[in-house]
């Protein structure tokens, strides 16, 4: 919590925020979003939930070719887990079987569970790697398991946006 | 302040007082709206986006009324003399089949079968983008096909003009229910829903129990008939002591040949690992394909076919049926029109950095199920906990609900042949006109536009 308790001393100072709260969508369309890169499914090894690793030439000025591949790489381990076909994913069906599904009412399924080991990690990449960089990576599951879409955010030299990078690295250093 | 500003956006507030809500929005929505209601498929919702159906779902009473009229008839009429005459375990064998029928095919009918929700308006620009790379002005719509290496086998990828992307591989466009599924096996009338990735395992097991449910009764009541017969009345005699027993007959008789046949069809198809489109359309076919290749989603062994496609992991629903619409923004599912950018004032902005900060912090928190930013969960530290807590609960409901049966029942036939032909060429047609499209369609060319903007006002940084 500590994170968001640290911005608010900035909210308390400008003014017209809470009504910007709820135009947050809006000023989501507004100059700070850029541009949007989509990274696209790797299907060379069949259906299962695979991202490709190659980096987007737009990502080339902002963040270090490493730090990306080890975000794909994760999640892919991470999709690769959830799918895994092996001894507890047939007991889990089996039993799901024998139960007609109706033990799903009470069991979160392993793909559940990993989904949200993979929320718990998007979320802290986008804190840790991609906030102070003006990035943020969508959760794939949002959309549609079919790409990792990473937002690029941009200052434009509006007023009060030289603190930008200061306040961006104040909120995150803590 | 703050507590101003929570409560500002304070879900219950937001909800009990629709007009601070329409003051501050441009849509025209009253109330908070889950995304099933916007939904662009053509699929009935029930239970407040719990259950999913498919729009044409006329022959799912029939299915469910010739199943629960058997089984009344059974347990009514044949029950009581056999178990005076052979044992009690016949209703009980029967209880359980007819639940497990029962449940099987609600399953099959309410889970979400893997439908892909349509491209977002970004997404669907940045595809086009990527083809036109000539970047030029005229716009020419974008080639059906892309070709991948699966497996060191190529595939070929459509693009669906509905939904405006690359169908995943063995995705189909069902038109009955306007929505590409993944995996996609078939829409069955019977059931009333598509079969495809993630209710293919209820679909199965519906029909073999089913085939051993119509069996057991048949079996039961030519026994029935037959014992009756022998107490030294005739034939005629004994059908006429038990009426019930003929219709039974006649019911089982009938659904037996296209139950059995089916469930051994689908047995075949589970075990080389292909799906009812692609063995209608001999997409792997040894006629059409050179002689290296075959299935290339096949393991080649048959168990573990079998246990892939029946035991393997429970995919999770890509729609998010109840999650909330954002406030403000366009709905996700909905392409009609993106919002209107708003003035750009900045005297009425905050710091664009605290704004970057915010929307970042607050993008991190949405996530499937929750209420998406712009949503009333905007405040990052009174509602993160409430966040939290709530996507689980938001989570568990859909697929715990839709397990839950109306009480509703289906009849026993199968999904005739000519269903899945008519479907495959329907498939076919859908994307035939979208191909005839002289002119870009209207979304198609404000997506376009818009997904240029951000390019001419994009400055790199030095």
């Amino acid at each position: 919590l500590s994170p968001y308790i640290t911005i608010m001393p900035y909210i308390t100072i400008m003014p017209y925020c809470h009504h910007h709260f709820h135009n947050l969508q809006e000023l989501r369309h507004s100059a700070s979003l850029a541009n949007k890169v989509f990274i696209q499914r790797d299907y060379s090894e069949g259906t299962t939930c695979r991202f490709q690793t190659k980096f987007p030439s737009e990502l080339e000025s902002r963040i270090e070719r490493t730090l990306f591949e080890d975000t794909v790489k994760t999640l892919n381990n991470y999709y690769a887990e959830a799918e895994k076909i092996g001894g507890q994913s047939y007991l889990e069906g089996c039993l799901a079987c024998a139960t007609a599904y109706l033990i799903f009412l009470c069991m979160e399924t392993r793909y559940e569970k990993v989904l949200k080991k993979i929320a718990k990690y998007i979320q802290e990449q986008n804190e840790k790697v991609y906030a102070p960089r003006g990035l943020l990576v969508t959760d794939p599951i949002d959309r549609g398991m079919r790409v990792i879409e990473i937002s690029i955010y941009e200052d434009r030299g509006s007023s009060g946006s030289s603190s930008g990078s200061s306040s961006v690295s104040g909120s995150t250093a803590r | 302040m703050k507590n101003c500003e929570y409560q500002q956006i304070d879900p219950r507030a937001l909800s009990v007082s629709p007009s601070s809500v329409q003051n501050h929005t441009e849509k025209k929505v009253q109330r908070l709206r889950r995304k099933w209601e916007v939904f662009p498929g053509k699929n009935r919702f029930f239970c407040d986006g719990r259950i999913i159906l498919a729009r044409q779902s006329g022959i799912l009473p029939v299915t469910l009324g010739l199943i629960v009229v058997t089984c009344g008839l059974f347990f009514a009429f044949d029950c009581p003399f056999l178990v005076t005459h052979l044992t009690v375990f016949i209703p009980v064998i029967g209880g359980v089949l007819s639940l497990f029928v029962v449940t099987s095919l609600l399953r099959t009918s309410f889970t979400d079968p893997g439908i892909l929700p349509r491209a977002t308006p970004d997404e669907a620009a940045d595809i086009e983008k990527q083809i036109d790379n000539s970047g030029s002005s005229t716009y020419r719509p974008p080639p059906r096909t892309k070709e991948i290496l699966i497996n060191q086998q190529v595939v070929k990828l459509k693009y669906c003009f509905t939904c405006k992307m690359f169908r995943p591989p063995r995705t189909s466009h069902c038109s009955l229910c306007d929505n590409c599924v993944e995996r996609f096996d078939h829409h069955c009338p019977w059931v009333g829903n598509c079969v495809g990735k993630r209710n293919y395992r209820f679909f199965y097991s519906f029909i073999i129990s089913l085939s051993f449910l119509t069996s057991f009764i048949f079996g039961c009541v030519v026994t029935h008939i037959t014992l009756r017969s022998q107490d030294g009345k005739s034939l005629i005699q004994a059908i006429q002591e038990s009426p019930a027993s003929v219709v039974e007959l006649v019911i089982c008789f009938f659904s037996i040949w296209s139950i059995l046949g089916l469930s051994g069809f689908h047995t075949y198809l589970v075990a080389s690992n292909l799906t009812t489109n692609e063995d209608i359309k001999g997409s792997w076919s040894s006629k059409r394909c050179t002689e290296e290749s075959g299935n290339p989603y096949s393991y080649n062994n048959i168990m573990t076919n079998c246990c892939v496609t029946l035991c393997g992991p429970m995919p999770p629903s890509l729609i998010d049926r109840r999650g909330f619409l954002p406030l403000v923004a366009a709905s996700p599912a909905t392409e009609t029109e993106l919002p209107p950018f708003p003035v750009k004032n900045d005297t009425n902005m905050c710091t664009k950095s605290t704004k970057d900060v915010l929307e970042r912090l607050v993008r991190s928190l949405d996530s499937r199920g929750r209420c998406p930013p712009g949503a009333p969960k905007t405040t990052p530290v009174a509602v993160e906990i409430s966040a939290a807590a709530t996507p689980p609960a938001e989570r568990s409901p859909p697929t715990g609900c839709s397990r839950q049966h109306a009480g509703r029942h289906t009849a026993a036939a199968p999904c005739p042949p000519f269903a899945r032909g008519r479907e495959r060429r329907d498939s076919f047609q859908s994307s035939n006109p979208a191909f005839r499209l002289a002119s870009p369609s209207p979304s198609l060319s404000r997506t376009f536009i818009l997904g240029e903007a951000p390019d001419v006002g994009f400055i790199p940084p030095p």
